[in-house]
């Protein structure tokens, strides 16, 4: 078998292939089936790139740096990708996950629309604008594509209970993956999450545990949690570096959408970082196995104001992110202590891209510009994605002339509250013509 | 000033597999010294080489990450609770 090797990836996991001996193996309490996580070979620290086997591990236990997936792909050509089904399976021998993956019971996230923006190209004065549309996904927003990955390997890691922290939106993912595969789920949430977000991880499962805090307090319980409880699977604590893999499908399924292609330019909101780190990762591999033209592109990163630790950070022109506790509409991505924030500020300013804040009334204009010109009702972190577009055309940091990707990540059904006071019926009237004539608005 | 310390699973090799131990120390830089005088080794893994927070290791002291409080110099009232946690991505 021909195979590039992580050798050949220069993304993060940038030193020698796997071999018995110079990997950490940690003490397996249970032993996985051979090819339970494909082509992956192990986990390698993205700071100082000591090795750890496979298994339910996260953090290197020399830096405390992230755990990430390292392979040996198998030479991948286009052709089979595209003769596979139409979710992130298709990308599978790309992913931690096993060969017969499309037979186990997940919820087949994934190949979703990418639609070409005339409208809202043609407003904000760019040429060549897409909107890749992940609120379709089967729960609404693209964490059904970490959650699909996640349970694989919760599942071949023998887990009893799937669970995460959350912000919401993969709160829904998780319980709703879990009710599918048959596996006990318990999600944490931030208690004064939008009430659409706690109905739909509660009507997948009875054990949503809503906790007096922020994301960030959410997230130190569930990793205490994970450290105590025996055959737990948090999602993004101990098996993240599977479920982050998953974040992967989008920048593949966008190169694929547009016909094989990078695009010029793409815009990714920023909460913990993880998915926008993931997408530029995914191009480096396309690049890498030969599957789309080695060409620049540039990374943007979306925040809020009200919680924008990333952007000030590159703002200031420093390496250093300060926390902050959150205070916005953008409950999505209000995470204030973002793991992966320096990788995002490392990728946006080494392809040239940058990172933009906009105040929670820009959030509330960027989701009513979506939804009036391309007929996309996005949630607040897909209000904040336009927001910034907009506001980097304004500024001149995006080039206008190149071609674009905005990335919606979840449904705006879900943050109804942050815009039904924008919106309302134009008249109310009497069921006859002349109260519709006397409304102005007929011909 | 005795203190509770919450060890993540990757330092528990130091504490012989314990997830909580006790230390002494006014501040958290003190309480590190103190847990390396009983588990040689642990404070190079929780501080980088000059001395800092390494970048991917949250410490709590009660329910407050020290990075809003003061730091190594953040003090450490008898009986708090302080926690050693992974910093992690996604959510
Ligand atoms: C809709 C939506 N978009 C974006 C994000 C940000 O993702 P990340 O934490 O990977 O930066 C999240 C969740 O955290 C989300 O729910
Ligand atoms: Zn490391």
């Amino acid at each position: 078998m021909s195979t590039v090797t992580q050798d050949a990836i220069p993304s993060d996991t940038d030193t020698d292939n796997a071999t018995g001996a110079e990997l950490h193996a940690e003490p397996a309490k249970h032993t996985p089936r051979e090819g339970a996580f494909g082509n992956a070979t192990h986990l390698q620290c993205r700071e100082c790139q000591h090795q750890v086997t496979l298994g339910p591990f996260y953090a290197c236990p020399e830096c405390f740096g992230p755990l990430e997936v390292a392979y040996a792909f198998p030479a991948v050509t286009r052709e089979e990708i595209e003769a596979g089904p139409r979710n992130i399976w298709r990308y599978k021998a790309l992913l931690p996950v096993p060969d017969d993956i499309e037979t186990s019971r997940n919820t087949e996230p994934g190949f979703t629309r990418l639609l070409r923006a005339h409208n809202l190209g043609a407003e904000l004065g760019i040429d060549h604008l897409w909107v890749k549309d992940d609120s379709t996904n089967p729960t609404n927003s693209f964490k059904d594509r970490v959650v699909a990955c996640a349970l694989s390997a919760a599942i071949e890691l023998d887990a009893k209970v799937f669970a995460c922290p959350s912000t919401g939106n993969l709160a829904n993912a998780v319980a709703a993956a879990g009710a599918r595969a048959g596996i006990k789920t318990v999600v944490f949430i931030p208690s004064n999450l939008e009430h659409p977000k706690q109905v739909n991880s509660a009507i997948f499962t009875d054990s949503l545990v809503a906790v007096n805090g922020n994301y960030d307090d959410v997230n130190k319980l569930a990793s205490e949690i994970a450290g105590e409880e025996e055959g737990w699977a948090f999602v993004n604590v101990n098996v993240r570096p599977y479920y982050a893999e998953g974040s992967k499908t989008l920048g593949y399924e966008i190169a694929e959408q547009l016909g094989w292609r990078l695009p010029d330019q793409i815009v990714i909101p920023v909460a913990s970082g993880s998915q926008l780190t993931k997408v530029h990762k995914s191009f480096q591999e396309l690049i890498k196995l030969g599957l789309v033209e080695d060409k620049p592109y540039k990374v943007f990163g979306a925040q809020a104001s009200g919680c924008s630790p990333v952007s000030v950070a590159y703002k200031a022109g420093t390496d250093a992110i300060r926390p902050v506790k959150p205070d916005t509409i953008a409950k999505s991505l209000a995470i204030g202590n973002p793991a992966d924030g320096i990788y995002v500020l490392d990728i946006c300013r080494e392809t040239g891209g940058a990172v933009e804040d906009i105040t929670d009334d820009e959030v509330r204009d960027g989701i009513v510009l979506l939804a009036r010109t391309e007929g996309i009702f996005t949630e607040t972190a897909g209000g904040t994605t336009v927001g910034v577009l907009k506001k980097l055309v304004e500024s001149g940091q995006l080039d206008t002339s190149l071609e674009t990707v905005v990335i919606n990540t979840g449904h705006g059904l879900k943050t109804l509250d942050s815009v039904s006071d924008r919106v309302s019926a134009a008249a109310t009237i009497e069921p006859s013509y002349a109260a519709f004539q006397a409304t102005g608005l007929g011909a | 000033m005795s203190v509770s310390v919450r060890v993540p699973t990757i330092l528990r090799t130091y504490t012989d597999g314990q997830s909580e131990v006790s230390a002494d120390g006014t501040t958290l830089a003190e309480v590190l010294d103190s847990l390396e005088a009983s588990y040689a080794g642990i404070r190079a893994r929780i501080l980088d080489d000059d001395g800092k927070l390494r970048r991917f290791v949250n410490v709590y002291v009660g329910n407050d990450d020290v990075r809003f409080l003061d730091d190594l110099a953040t003090p450490t009232p008898d009986g708090t609770q302080v926690s050693v946690i992974p910093a992690v991505a996604g959510g």
